[in-house]
């Protein structure tokens, strides 16, 4: 199988939208989907907590979070496979619990594709126009189109069985895509992909969602597919969302502790903030330490309990201690993850508290400067972390 | 190619004489040329060819097959609707009652179901013949259909299903183009299971058939204790070849179709 042909993009994974793309800050845009104030219960278990969402045209929604959190529930929900206890979802407008599923206008891709297995490719894909009572010729035109799309115009007369797990991750994508849906539900698309596949194939994705324009609601517990496919990330945790927004703010301003440990990889130093200035704030984190600063949009109260919020890329790891630093704690490296591209250095702060930092591996591995035991210094920048409340 | 220890050859031996000492003695006995059962006097056809001329014997077959053709297929529709239901109905008011119900009949004594099934057809006045062994043939056989059907439908992954009413199926649909061109080896398994159950079924039929229409079993029965005649060894090894032909050409295709599925899957392997 050759490689996927994607243009190039930024490297932090943004849709290269022409303008921006954020149908969400704009007041005139109406969503598409509205979940308000949704809640269901399967018996005394509650699943989806009183849950309010937009969603947008054109949007590449991920909702994201810890197996049992609800997200496949919402999904369900949007495909009409299960009917809200409470509130209301509308599609374009209007209330969607009456329609059955053979009747929306949303179309999914199930998780184990769902493939029919006595069907060829080519009739798998023809399976739902057949349904609409397509002409044959708009039929055969719309089938060809998508195995054209999906690059499988030669496996249209296999078997599901006959061909690989990405093919058959394609099949079942151009058989929701063929009836043009105006919503397309993804079930974790790539869970049974191996790692190098996966991200080809998200990158794939994009392009399929980029060229056809539909809406993709994509449920996945794999954070990086997360971030690298969607416009959107809504991170869910007990059937409520902590946070939706785009997967830049997520990583950068986690809203709270949970979606910043949930995404990526963070140092969270637990303090008390004492305001110092407009938006800045002096943390107080250990006995007998320099006390930290950091920047904060959210106001704290003198004396009021918070985290720190630090990525380990934003650390700093030095011999001596740099002269400008806004932050800076001395250490002991306890542990160094070595992961090819990247090294991340465990650091132990006299207090017992472990710091990450990571650092790009731009030498080679016999020339790195920090080994087990060396005593180093820490720094970050004043905006480097985020204050959270406790 | 491993050598068997004795141990095991003269356990192999043991087994298999057991189970078809008495068919292949039966078999030989098929071919002698003498009027008693148990003295030999040469090799001969001449039972076969007398076997051809009697008409109860022929008539009786004719029957069996109709019964076990009708009952069979009755068997299965209902079967398969009741394991469906069962299955997938969720649950519904008196769903452990019911799945217990539909398998009661399997261990229930045929004694008692004949028995049962005679007094209901006296009881709405129903004349004993083909129609009541279809009906009673019915009744037995399905529930070993909805038990076939069932452990499939219990494997089935329901996800198929819902892509289909996802893909603009009503559920008439999803289950008319999707579940049952999957399920259908083990619905025609059930058929099979149900087709030969009637076959070779004595006592429910000997309750339920009517002077108007005696089935094979009832006539081999009734015409041994009057003696075994070479005739009826004639007729159980004509009925030995054909379930010999029929369970050897079942599993030669199954195991076709077997191997060229993991062909497939070995070119699909390499192809990545």
């Amino acid at each position: 199988m050759g490689q996927p042909e994607t243009a190039p993009r930024s490297a932090t994974g943004e849709m290269p939208h022409a303008g921006v793309f954020e149908p969400w800050n704009d007041p005139a845009e109406s969503p598409l989907i509205r979940f308000r104030n949704v809640t269901k219960r399967f018996g005394e278990f509650t699943a989806i907590d009183d849950l309010t969402l937009d969603i947008y045209e054109r949007e590449f929604f991920a909702l994201l979070g810890p197996s049992g959190c609800g997200k496949t529930t919402m999904m369900r929900m949007l495909a009409g496979f299960e009917a809200p206890t409470e509130g209301v979802i509308e599609l374009s407008g209007q209330d969607i619990a009456p329609i059955p599923p053979n009747k929306r206008a949303v179309n999914m891709m199930f998780q184990s594709y769902a493939l029919f297995p006595h069907l060829s490719v080519w009739e798998n894909i023809a399976f739902g126009l057949r349904r609409d009572r397509m002409p044959k010729r708009d039929l055969e035109a719309r089938v060809e189109e998508m195995l054209r799309l999906t690059r499988l115009d030669q496996f249209a007369r296999r078997k599901p069985h006959q061909i690989s797990g990405g093919q058959r991750q394609r099949v079942a994508l151009a058989r929701s895509l063929a009836k043009a849906p105006k919503l397309l539900l993804l079930d974790e698309p790539l869970g049974a992909l191996d790692k190098k596949l996966r991200q080809d194939t998200q990158f794939e994705l994009m392009d399929i969602q980029e060229k056809t324009g539909t809406t993709f609601v994509i449920v996945t517990h794999d954070q990086e597919e997360a971030m690298t496919v969607a416009s959107r990330v809504a991170v869910m945790d007990n059937g409520r969302i902590i946070q939706a927004d785009t997967p830049a703010r997520i990583y950068e301003s986690p809203s709270s502790v949970y979606v910043a440990d949930f995404i990526g990889d963070v140092n969270i130093i637990q303090g008390r903030a004492t305001p110092d200035g407009d938006e800045a704030y002096r943390v107080d984190w250990a006995q007998g330490q320099t006390p930290l600063t950091a920047s904060s949009a959210t106001r704290f109260e003198p004396g009021q309990a918070c985290h720190l919020a630090i990525r380990p890329e934003k650390v700093t790891i030095s011999s001596d201690r740099p002269a400008d630093a806004a932050n800076a704690v001395q250490g002991k490296v306890h542990d160094i993850a070595y992961l090819g591209n990247l090294s991340t250095y465990h650091v132990e702060l006299p207090g017992g508290v472990i710091i990450k930092a990571q650092t790009a591996n731009t030498r080679r591995l016999s020339r790195r400067s920090y080994t087990w035991e060396d005593t180093v210094w820490l720094s970050w920048t004043a905006t480097a972390g985020v204050l959270l409340a406790g | 190619m491993m050598r068997l220890s004795w141990f095991n050859t003269v356990s192999l031996t043991l087994g298999f004489a057991f189970l078809y000492i008495p068919m292949i003695i039966l078999v030989i006995y098929s071919f002698n040329d003498s009027q008693l059962v148990t003295v030999w006097a040469g090799f001969s056809t001449r039972w076969y060819g007398e076997l051809l001329q009697n008409e109860a014997f022929l008539n009786a077959a004719w029957v069996t097959l109709k019964v076990a053709v009708f009952s069979s297929t009755i068997a299965t529709v209902l079967g398969t609707m009741a394991a469906y239901v069962l299955v997938r109905g969720g649950r519904f008011m008196g769903r452990t009652l019911f799945s217990g119900m539909i398998y009661a009949p399997l261990v229930m004594p045929e004694v008692i179901t004949g028995l049962s099934l005679l007094l209901l057809f006296i009881g709405i006045g129903l004349d004993r013949g083909v129609l009541t062994i279809v009906l009673a043939h019915t009744t037995f056989s399905m529930c070993y259909v909805s038990v076939v059907v069932s452990s499939r439908l219990i494997t089935f992954d329901k996800s198929l299903e819902e892509a289909a009413l996802d893909l603009g199926c009503s559920q008439a649909e999803a289950f008319r183009l999707v579940t049952l061109p999957i399920i259908a080896p083990a619905v025609i398994s059930g058929w099979l299971l149900a087709f030969t159950l009637s076959l070779d079924d004595l006592v429910i039929a000997s309750f339920t058939a009517g002077p108007s229409a005696t089935t094979l079993p009832i006539k081999i029965f009734s015409a041994v204790r009057l003696g075994v005649s070479p005739e009826i060894n004639a007729l159980s090894t004509l009925m030995i070849a054909i379930v010999t032909v029929g369970v050897i050409t079942a599993s030669l295709v199954s195991k076709r179709a077997m191997v060229r599925q993991q062909r497939d899957e070995q070119e699909a392997a390499r192809a990545q």
